[in-house]
């Protein structure tokens, strides 16, 4: 591996338990962002394994979900996104795995959804999952106000109080959004009032002055409170719009080539979500 | 049985797709709308019961922010609906996945024959019928594949909703004709041009003569067939000959006279130019010690070439032109997901990398009259960018270069070109991964969607001009999630090494693909009747022929069979066995028991007869501008916001380029990230810091003057970028796309052989540059009929050449961007700059400022004649000094002036830096001869903008000792650009005042 592109060094006993953390990374059926998102397990010091979404539903996977203590839904676009962001992948997975997955989120697992595997955890009910209800959706993710798709670097802000344990001791991130479908509506006043309450909105899209934003382009689809990313009550199931996958490496950064090496940061600020997820497994509190 | 279900944005919440509408009916056709509203609507044509629809309609309403119905929903009033659907054959993906949410929601399999068929349903306040029946026709739907319904409120209430669905209906099994070709030539001609076949005469009498031959074959006897050839037979000759597939034209014997001297002959201008200049830089890459770096270039789907131990790169451009024109979001989406299809189907097969977009389009601001049957440029752009947008962004594969040029003469025709970089190991399954082979006995399997009406005649509809009688069939529109899903599976096969061969289906379909892996093994057995259709009643010649989108061919040899069906399966992808390849010397075609073509290989790929051109060429005169402007600083606000300068982000940053997560420098560069980059730089994947480099040359306008100099110019301007951009000078690769007017002679077409003069000087450009810069091509297309004949009036492209150029960097973190970095940078223009401002975007201006407008067809004015040359000596020894001063670590920012000249480097460095410059035009060497503008507009090739630390400032010019290189300013705080010759101000324009410019001018596109 060369120098640049390294992961951190890490002493043994660390790199052993976070190695020991196994991953699933769902593929298949239109997702697109798998690789990027195991590399980024991996470059973090974790075991991912791409398994396709038809072998896990049709028993042709080598293992089962309790293999697993984290299983990834990477973006993409499932299904095309047809009938709506991430409804036709969400579909199959609320009527052929749900049971399964709810076992595995039972039994303590972890889930992050970047932006099309947002989309789904939302459709499904696993955010905002309220007393432990993970079968109700009670927020959705609309078309942006701008229409279509949108690719553009955006600053987030991180709630320090979240019980999100996938964004423990960030505050802020810069990131790249790309989706036409990212504006987070919740049911009703109320299940927003208790998503801010239980401080389960962990990452908001802010302005320059670091303000939670609803303006475009800061805000790149109109989500009310700038909401970005949204766990459940526990902290272990997070989504988020953004996606942490596509900034592995500093050099990614937008502006890195207008840096001087002081400035420069020593990766790429997307791992620590991925980092955060993985410690929480490998060195439980 | 037919369901209908209506699903609607709740009221209160806003609807994006509504208000979009309502926007463009406003802004676009100024009608009075005064709200939109829209449905969704499904016809679900299967045996449900009332619960399980109900239930459907629960499942796909969406809780939150949607409301349903089964039938209509009762929402109010309005004035009127317009209903959208597609028409019967024409794919539609969405219906594709609503069936899958069925069956999974049920948990049952519906039984065969089931469908959803989606429309959308718009409801308009504040516009009557007429109004309507305008906004359904040039907004809403395109006739060529929509139907649409324009009701009032009143008749919309009267009648109970329409369960009508668009199915294709079953005919009876249709049969296989013998075509006579025993008529007269006339007869001959008529029956080519009737059936789209664009065979010429010389063509029909070559295959009418091989049949008379062939009928004594005892084979075709024992076959049950004669002297003639059956419509599949002449289909498929006719797909297999066409300009699309066979190149003729660059192939062609011609005679070509420069009005000095004798004519001179050339034996096929792709092998005397094209291939030869690879060929010579190849034998010599070879003689060196790291030997070459080319793998595979010519004749396979797209070129390979070396990038590390692990992986190659594989690159191909395509340009999807005439179905962009009758359908360009179909079109659009079709030419992006079918190029993809081209590295996956090179070697053993190429993952997706990145692809690069590109379009020429009359300006979207048109307000004349438009001939019949052209659509708005307008809605061509914006139904383009659509298409690829879509096609992109669904395929998971970012974008890495995207370009936009403006001229009245692609009213007729757009070009649309779409490429796509892949990676393939260096070894699949133990051999080397370029190599693929279909051997006798392999089982020819079709792999992906199914076989539908849709895109026949596609190959041979685009080897001839446009005009009102263009056939809509043969339009498609891509389904990049089957396309996708196939793929997937694909990558799985091909790294067990479960198959031998593979191509995709694209122009000609079947007929393409099998004909050609058929000649490796010299032949194949082909049963049309085993071929998955999406609905019955296709005659054979269809089957063969049809481009339906998102198939590819393999050869699967029989002991790996069992294994590659099962994974097909077990990813839900159709794979079908449609015979096997033999090494009998026939490509034989049956439909069941009958055999219904049988035709020799030889005569299938070698008997078409050579074509025989004549092309003369004669230097143009044009006048020059009368008046030139003194304000140089309102010259330059005025030019980085015209449409060939400006800013076309937003439309470019709704396609991805971050997927994949290897994208370093991106498109858009520079403080704020919103000017182009110089050329863009990706990791090939996660193992390494080596990586690729992106960029083009393309400038249509100097073809009015010059294509000599207009194609060395393209190379030069990619070669250029990529240095801009940090790559290695002696790892480029390029690609050439020729997007020509008709160059052969006809009625139509009385100025042919000038056309074809141009081609010869541009393949002569081509050669030449590429030869001098050691940079071999790897790839190409030609498209060779770009003209619209609609109404009378004929309309053709400029000739059109685009060098896309795919460079090599050793450590991405040495790349470079254009944008100023530092306050106090010295700042450097290196190579010279002439009075060549002919073809200048500079003296289009002062034609618009003059109030000039070329007639209908012709360049714009001014083109002037002081063509921008390449001298390409000197320029190779700058591009050496700068390669190693890149490596040297002293260049900061570098900008390649191009378009727009000096003025247009300096203004994108700067915006893009968000930083001032201040500078003296009058170091630069030929200040003295040149009159201010010319120095400040002139496109001359061979220059670089750089800026240095104040460091390296004295090594940097010392390195340039012997190169055109002056230090003529410094980069500023002040955002400010001041530029001087001398003492005398040239022009202090505001940054922030240039940067809405270079914004402004397409954003209201």
């Amino acid at each position: 591996m060369p120098e640049g592109l390294a992961a951190r060094v890490e002493p043994a006993e660390v790199a052993r338990r976070r190695a020991e953390v196994r991953v699933l990374v769902l593929t298949g059926l239109g997702l697109n962002c798998e690789v990027e998102t195991a590399e980024a397990f991996r470059r973090v010091g974790a075991t991912p394994q791409l398994v396709h979404l038809l072998d896990v539903l049709r028993g042709h996977a080598a293992e089962p979900l309790s293999h697993y203590q984290i299983i990834a839904f990477a973006g993409g676009f499932g299904f095309g996104d047809h009938l709506g962001a991430g409804f036709v992948y969400a579909n199959k997975v609320r009527w052929q795995l749900y049971d399964q997955l709810l076992e595995f989120i039972d039994d303590g697992g972890l889930a992050l959804g970047i932006c099309n595997g947002f989309q789904m955890m939302t459709r499904l009910g696993m955010v905002p999952g309220f007393d432990g209800d993970y079968r109700t959706a009670r927020a959705t993710i609309a078309p942006n106000d701008k229409l279509g798709y949108w690719d553009t670097w955006i600053r987030l802000r991180v709630d320090r109080e979240s019980p999100c344990v996938w964004t423990r001791g960030l505050d802020s991130l810069e990131l790249p959004t790309r989706h036409g479908e990212g504006k987070f509506l919740t049911e009703s006043p109320e299940v927003l009032a208790r998503l801010e309450e239980g401080h389960q909105i962990a990452v908001r899209y802010v302005d320059a002055a670091g303000n939670a934003t609803e303006g475009w382009p800061d805000n790149p689809n109109g989500s009310p409170g700038g909401v970005a990313g949204v766990c459940d009550p526990t902290g272990r199931l997070f989504g988020l719009m953004p996606h942490p996958d596509a900034y592995l490496y500093p050099f990614q950064h937008p502006r890195w080539f207008r840096q001087d090496d002081a400035e420069r940061p020593a990766e790429g600020g997307g791992l620590a979500i991925f980092r955060n997820g993985v410690d929480s497994v490998a060195f439980p509190t | 049985m037919i369901h209908r279900i209506e699903i609607a944005v709740r009221r209160g919440l806003s609807d994006a797709r509504a208000e979009h509408a309502a926007h463009q009916i406003r802004e676009f056709l100024h009608q009075p709308v005064t709200a939109v509203r829209t449905r969704d609507v499904y016809h679900v044509e299967a045996d449900l019961t009332a619960d399980e629809i109900s239930r459907m309609v629960a499942e796909l309403t969406d809780p939150v922010l949607q409301t349903g119905a089964v039938g209509r929903l009762d929402d109010g009033p309005f004035d009127i609906a317009i209903a959208v659907a597609y028409k019967p054959g024409v794919a539609d993906p969405v219906g594709k996945s609503a069936l899958v949410a069925i069956e999974d929601t049920l948990g049952r399999k519906l039984e065969e024959g089931s469908a959803v068929y989606t429309s959308v349903l718009y409801l308009l306040d504040g516009v009557d019928e007429q109004q309507g029946r305008r906004i359904a026709r040039d907004l809403l739907a395109n006739a060529v594949v929509q139907d649409t319904r324009v009701e009032t409120h009143d008749e919309w209430r009267a009648a109970p909703p329409s369960l009508e669905v668009p199915r294709v209906e079953a005919g009876p099994r249709p049969a296989v004709r013998m075509v006579d070709l025993s008529g007269t030539d006339a007869q001959l001609e008529h029956l080519s041009q009737e059936g789209l076949l664009a065979l010429s005469l010389d063509e029909m009498r070559a295959i009418r003569d091989h049949f008379e031959r062939a009928g004594d074959d005892p084979r075709r006897r024992a076959a049950g067939l004669a002297a003639s050839p059956t419509d599949v037979e002449l289909e498929c000759l006719a797909q297999t000959w066409s300009e699309h597939c066979k190149h003729k034209i660059f192939n062609a014997t011609i005679d070509y006279h420069d009005g000095e001297g004798e004519p001179q002959r050339i034996d096929s201008l792709f092998k005397s130019y094209i291939q030869r200049v690879t060929e010579e830089i190849h034998q010599e890459l070879t003689a060196t010690d790291d030997g070459s770096w080319l793998v595979s270039v010519f004749h396979d789907n797209a070129g390979v070439v070396a990038f590390d131990d692990s992986v190659h790169l594989v690159y191909k451009v395509e340009t999807h032109n005439s179905p962009s024109a009758l359908d360009p979001y179909g079109g659009a989406i079709t030419g992006i997901v079918g190029v993809n299809r081209d590295p996956f189907g090179t070697g053993r097969g190429a993952a997706l990398l990145s692809n690069t977009w590109g379009y020429c389009f009359a300006s979207p601001f048109f307000d004349g009259e438009l001939p019949p049957g052209l659509l708005h440029p307008k809605r061509v752009r914006d139904g383009v960018h659509r298409g690829v947008i879509d096609g992109g962004n669904q395929s998971g594969i970012p974008y890495g270069r995207g370009w936009e040029i403006f001229d009245s003469r692609y009213l007729g025709k757009p070009l649309v070109f779409c490429g796509t970089v892949g990676v393939l190991p260096v070894t699949i399954a133990g051999s080397a991964g370029e190599e693929k082979a279909a051997l006798p006995g392999d089982a020819i399997v079709m792999v992906g969607g199914r076989i539908g009406a849709d895109g026949i005649h596609g190959a041979t509809f685009s080897s001839a001009a446009l005009d009102e009688a263009s056939p809509s069939q043969a339009v498609q529109i891509g389904d990049p999630i089957t396309q996708k899903m196939m793929f997937d599976f694909l990558l799985e096969a091909r790294d067990q090494g479960l198959y031998n061969a593979i191509t995709d289906n694209g122009a000609g379909g079947l007929s393409s693909s099998v004909g050609e892996m058929a000649e490796g093994p010299g032949g194949a057995r082909l049963d049309l009747e085993r071929a998955p259709l999406k609905y019955a009643g296709l005659a054979p010649w269809e089957i063969l022929l049809s481009e339906a989108q998102e198939r590819m061919t393999l050869a699967v040899p029989p002991d790996k069979l069992g294994a590659f069906l099962e994974l097909a399966a077990r990813r839900d992808v159709e794979a079908t066995v449609l015979g096997l390849f033999t090494d009998e010397g026939w490509l034989e075609v049956t439909y069941g028991a009958e055999t219904v073509a049988l035709l020799s290989m030889e005569f299938l790929h070698e008997g078409n007869p050579e074509m025989h051109l004549t092309a003369r060429w004669q230097r143009p005169s044009f006048p020059e501008p009368t008046a030139r402007p003194s304000d140089h600083s309102e010259t330059l606000l005025d030019l980085v916001g015209r449409l060939n300068l400006a800013s076309n982000e937003n439309k470019a940053r709704h396609y991805d380029h971050e997927v994949k997560g290897l994208t370093v420098v991106k498109p858009w560069v520079g403080e704020k990230g919103d000017v182009t980059a110089e050329a863009t730089v990706f990791l090939a994947h996660h193992r390494s810091l080596r990586g690729y480099v992106l960029s083009e040359g393309i400038n249509p306008f100097l073809s009015d003057l010059d294509t000599f100099a207009m194609a060395a110019g393209a190379v030069d301007e990619a070669v250029r970028r990529q240095l801009c951009a940090g790559a290695r000078l002696d790892r480029i690769a390029a690609l050439d796309n020729f997007c020509w007017p008709d160059p052969v002679l006809s009625a139509q077409t009385p100025d042919a052989e000038y056309k074809l003069a141009q081609l010869v000087r541009a393949c002569r450009g081509l050669f030449a540059a590429c030869r001098a810069y050691g940079v071999p091509l790897i790839s190409g297309k030609d498209s060779m009929k770009n003209d619209a004949i609609m109404g009378g009036v004929r309309i053709s492209v400029p000739p059109t050449l685009l060098v896309s150029a795919i460079g090599q960097i050793d450590d991405v973190r040495q790349a470079i961007t254009v944008d100023f970095k530092t306050a106090g940078d010295a700042l450097f223009v290196l190579g010279a700059t002439k009075a060549e401002t002919g073809g200048s975007e500079y003296f289009r201006y002062l034609g618009e400022r003059a109030g000039l407008t070329g007639e209908a067809g012709a360049p714009t004015p001014y083109v002037g004649n002081a063509v921008p040359k390449v001298d390409l000596d000197t320029a190779l020894a700058l591009y050496r000094a700068f390669a190693s001063a890149v490596a040297a670590g002293w260049v900061r920012s570098a900008a390649t002036p191009a378009k727009g000249g000096l003025g247009m480097a300096l203004a994108r460095s700067a915006m893009a830096g968000r930083l001032g410059a201040e500078l003296d035009l009058g170091r630069l060497p030929a200040a003295a001869d040149l009159a201010i503008d010319d120095l400040l507009f002139a496109e001359s090739n061979g220059r670089f903008v750089v800026t240095v630390a104040p460091a390296d400032a004295e090594r940097f010019a010392e390195h340039f000792q012997g190169h055109a290189c002056s230090r003529v300013g410094r980069v500023t705080t002040e955002r400010r650009l001041i530029l001087t010759r001398g003492a005398t101000p040239v022009v202090d324009v505001e940054l922030a005042t240039l940067t809405k410019r270079y914004k402004e001018g397409l954003a209201h596109a």
